[in-house]
């Protein structure tokens, strides 16, 4: 019993903070008048320490009582509402939240008395209300208060009082309605004066603290783990009903189906109703922001104005509390290295206030999540000097890197733009630790940058986490499912089409996809269990899926269908061989595994932190790094290699398209002009041969160079392939790095970003052309 | 007089295996396994146990016996282990018996170190000897 006296309280107290919390950094924006709040505050104050007293928390209360010291001399007119007010106020929330916590542990609250900010409060309300602070603490005010009833009280309003309560803000209230508090301040006024007599009466402790929720139609505190475990039962009907569809489609008996179809009908409305009993507004994670924002931009010197919309979306409660972290991250994020300075604001002609917009909606059951600032946008040049200075890539590669590759860097582990490492970064959490907790639910992060205008972090979570849509593939005899967030696309290989779009072997596919390149792995082979299957047509099908911001294609015999699956854990052993995330149980009864996209793409060598590191690596003598290198005809049969990092794209043309532009090959391409470098004659082995059955096209390997792109015309494309690379650099000449051997011979190694430069020109000229 | 021990025994390449009774859920006949690529060789795969699923593990293969063959008679143990369901293929269930104190005894040194392993004690009935197995490593699927 004293058990759940004490959790009513810590959940009620925990909602009393959150509520206040709103309210101070309301009037410190100047959106509320302190005389609004002051009443209200000092009411919260109040019943927190009646109820601390009564169950024995009296530290808790001593801290709630300097506090409601303060307020009743600001009350009264003798201590004026300034910043350092506001300040201390919300240290104190910061105290009495922390209380709680050790409360929720132990039952009890803790030693610390917070000596330091109870003098604090003494000494800001002793200016000149001395009686004020003087007043005896009253330990015993709580005794006679029936303050553990008013506990388990809100877990049920009845409709009853709901006309009174609807009816009060219409009440003639001494001031023009401003925000939602407003009414509860105006009507309480006049309790105050007898709250402050006698004990708090029971009532305003459960019902003032959420003045603005007019919504009082009948409300239900339920135990998280009560809704996790009809959640849980939902799941297990789900797969019940999957299995009677599966069973039903066998028989040819009418009456059956009829029924099957009403609990299909109706297991889809009990898992509706139950995913909406777990939702939450998200506005419970957004009524931290503008705290975090202020605190934020007070401790880097900047005015930062924080807008919430959509706050009214809702999210399973697991989700919610699982994206909180990353959320108020990415607010931090915004306000520390999004928004510029006062001086260079004013500068760039914006006003001096920053803006950080908060939006929050559904996209085709998604929740989006955008936090967007009015700033500068990324700066690209800082974060891959920073990138380069971090070892992360080599000043060569880092040269060539797109908008959006440099802009992925800031996901990378380990990295941090903020030049000052200031108290609000280093923190231990970066952007890496915001996409790793957003993948894990299933979720995924982006960040989109506009110069001058600002930048945009946009997270995506799913709507629910236990039961999620995903596609059933093939493979051999078994079919898996694949979480249907980590998908991008379905490609079918057709067989006359193979030999353009799956470039070969030896280990490494890649599919050539509308001129990009992707890895493309067999996943009957990363399952060793033989290679993948072909449809009756022989067509291959490729599943395009994403994790951790990379793009692969994974090759499966078939795919079958789509599903909604329920995820069940599997065993730990299982779990750590990183290529199933759970497992679920189909229709027939069978059980599917739920591959692990990002774990099959790191089991298969293709997020490993060593490849981010293999730039800075293979500028370094001799180092031994795997990386995939496309492998070129060179002179004399002779090979040649070029990482395949550095290719954007493969292309054929005619010969008679090239033009001829200022004494340069040049060639049409994609809308602009793509200038073109012969390799045979940049290496000075004269003019290269055309390759043979190929009709005389020119195969040219397109790199990016700076802002543009540059075609490589090449002998011919032998091969991709991927191994351990030992690069001698004493083998060296201009445009080769070094020898080196692969694929068991010789091959020189091209240092493309050398070889392109002397041809025409340092890359930063090109891309100011 | 200490309490006897009650144990479920069953038989699996001619010998007779015990687990105790309360670590042991319920014994199921035919089950479809589903496998698990890249795990280790003793996992069978995993089953459906209305609404749960059961990692089948081939104790023949922990104990040294040639490997379990779906196609072979056999029932299935299921047992909770410390990692979730555990279903184990076995040739026949046996009894659920006791096992006086006084007829427990180590594990003989002559016992394969595979076996031994995974057997916590000896049981010398009248007509037969019991090997009572370890819940926990057996139901372990790599050595």
């Amino acid at each position: 019993m004293a058990d759940e006296v004490i959790s009513e309280f810590l959940a009620e107290a925990a909602e009393i903070l959150d509520s206040l919390e709103r309210d101070l950094v309301a009037v410190d924006a100047g959106e509320l008048d302190p005389s609004d709040v002051v009443a209200g505050t000092f009411r919260a104050f109040h019943t927190l320490k009646g109820t601390s007293g009564f169950l024995g928390f009296d530290r808790l209360g001593g801290v709630a009582h300097a506090g409601e010291d303060l307020l009743c001399a600001i009350r009264d007119g003798a201590v004026p509402w300034t910043r350092p007010v506001t300040d201390a106020l919300l240290q104190v929330l910061d105290a009495l939240r922390a209380i709680l916590d050790v409360a929720a542990k132990t039952e009890k609250d803790g030693d610390d008395a917070y000596p330091d900010l109870v003098a604090r409060l003494r000494s800001l309300a002793s200016g000149a209300a001395a009686p004020a602070a003087d007043e005896p603490a009253r330990p015993d005010a709580a005794a006679p208060e029936p303050a553990a009833s008013p506990a388990p009280r809100p877990i049920f309003q009845p409709k009853a009082p709901a006309p009174t309560l609807t009816r009060a803000p219409a009440a003639p209230s001494p001031a023009p309605a401003v925000a939602p508090p407003a009414p509860a301040a105006a009507p309480s006024g006049s309790e105050l004066s007898t709250a402050h007599e006698k004990p708090a009466p029971a009532r305003a402790t459960s019902s003032d603290p959420h003045p603005d929720q007019g919504d009082v139609a009948g409300t239900l505190r339920v135990p998280v783990p009560v809704l996790d475990g009809l959640m849980g039962l939902v799941g297990e009907l789900v797969l019940a009903r999957n299995q009677l569809i599966c069973q039903d489609a066998t028989r040819e008996d009418p009456r059956l189906a009829a029924t099957t179809q009403r609990i299909h009908q109706l297991t889809t409305g009990l898992q509706e109703a139950v995913m909406k009993a777990r939702m939450q507004p998200i506005d419970n994670v957004f009524s931290r922001l503008p705290r975090v924002a202020r605190d934020t931009a007070q401790a880097c010197g900047k005015h930062v104005h924080l807008v919430t919309a959509g706050q009214d979306t809702e999210l399973d409660k697991t989700l919610l509390e699982a994206i909180k972290d990353p959320l108020t991250h990415v607010v931090r994020n915004a306000v520390d290295h999004g928004i510029e300075g006062p001086e260079a604001r004013a500068a760039a002609g914006k006003p001096v206030d920053g803006t950080v917009s908060v939006r929050a909606f559904h996209d085709g059951g998604q929740v989006i999540v955008e936090v967007e600032d009015d700033g500068a946008g990324v700066n690209l040049s800082k974060v891959r000097a920073k990138a380069v200075s971090l070892g992360l890539v080599s000043p060569e590669e880092a040269e060539r890197l797109s908008e959006r590759e440099t802009i992925e860097l800031l996901f990378r582990p380990g990295f941090s733009t903020a030049e000052a490492v200031t108290k609000i970064s280093g923190r231990g959490v970066g952007m890496d630790v915001v996409r790793t907790n957003v993948e894990r639910i299933g979720g995924s992060v982006e960040m989109i940058s506009a110069p001058g205008r600002g930048s945009t972090c946009r997270i995506r979570v799913p709507l629910t986490l236990l039961i999620v849509p995903a596609l059933i593939v093939a493979c051999r005899r078994d079919r898996f499912a694949v979480p249907q967030a980590s998908l991008v696309e379905l490609v079918r290989v057709a067989p006359e089409r193979e030999a353009q779009m799956v470039v070969d072997v030896h280990g490494s596919l890649v599919l050539r996809l509308r001129g990009a390149l992707l890895p493309l792995l067999d996943l009957a082979k990363v399952l060793g269990v033989g290679t993948a299957g072909r449809a009756p047509d022989g067509a291959l099908s490729v599943v395009v899926l994403t994790a951790e911001g990379h793009q692969f294609g994974l090759l499966v015999d078939e795919v079958a269908d789509t599903e909604e699956i329920v995820v069940k854990p599997l065993a730990r052993r299982l779990q750590a061989l990183g290529a199933f995330s759970g497992a679920t149980v189909r229709g027939d009864g069978r059980v599917a595994l739920v591959l692990d996209v990002a774990g099959i793409a790191r089991r298969s060598g293709l997020l490993t932190d060593s490849e981010a590191r293999t730039g800075a690596a293979a500028s370094a003598a001799a180092a031994t790094v795997r990386r995939p290198y496309l492998i070129l005809r060179g002179r004399d049969d002779g090979r040649l290699a070029i990482a395949l990092g550095e290719v954007a794209r493969i292309e054929e043309f005619a010969p008679e398209a090239v033009e001829q532009v200022g004494g340069a090959e040049a060639i049409q391409y994609r809308g602009s002009v793509l200038p073109l470098v012969r390799l045979a004659a940049a290496l000075n082995e004269g003019p290269g041969r055309p390759s043979p059955g190929l009709a005389g096209k020119l195969q040219v390997v397109v790199q990016r160079w700076g802002q543009r792109e540059v075609g490589l015309v090449v002998e011919s494309i032998l091969d991709v392939t991927e191994e351990d690379v030992t690069i001698d650099p004493a083998r060296a000449r201009p445009g080769v790095a070094g020898c080196a051997v692969i694929q068991g011979r010789i091959t020189e190694v091209l240092d493309t970003a050398a070889l392109l430069a002397a041809q025409i020109g340092p890359q930063r000229e090109a891309s100011r052309a | 007089m200490p309490e006897p021990l009650r144990v479920c025994t069953f038989l699996l390449g001619g010998k007779t295996f015990a687990l105790p009774v309360g670590e042991v859920r319920e014994v199921v006949k035919d089950l479809a396994a589903t496998p698990v690529p890249l795990a280790p060789p003793a996992v069978l795969g995993l089953v459906h146990l209305r609404g749960q699923i059961a990692t089948a593990v081939d104790l023949r293969r922990r104990l040294d016996l040639d490997p379990f063959r779906p196609e072979r008679p056999h029932v299935n143990v299921v047992v909770q282990g410390a990692d979730g369901l555990v279903c184990l293929p076995v040739d026949d269930i046996g009894d659920v018996i006791d096992i006086p104190a006084d007829a427990v005894d180590r594990p003989p040194d002559t016992l394969r170190p595979a076996v031994r392993e995974l057997v916590r004690a000896i049981c010398k009935l009248q007509d037969e000897l019991v090997l009572l197995l370890d819940t926990a490593r057996a139901v372990d699927p790599s050595p």
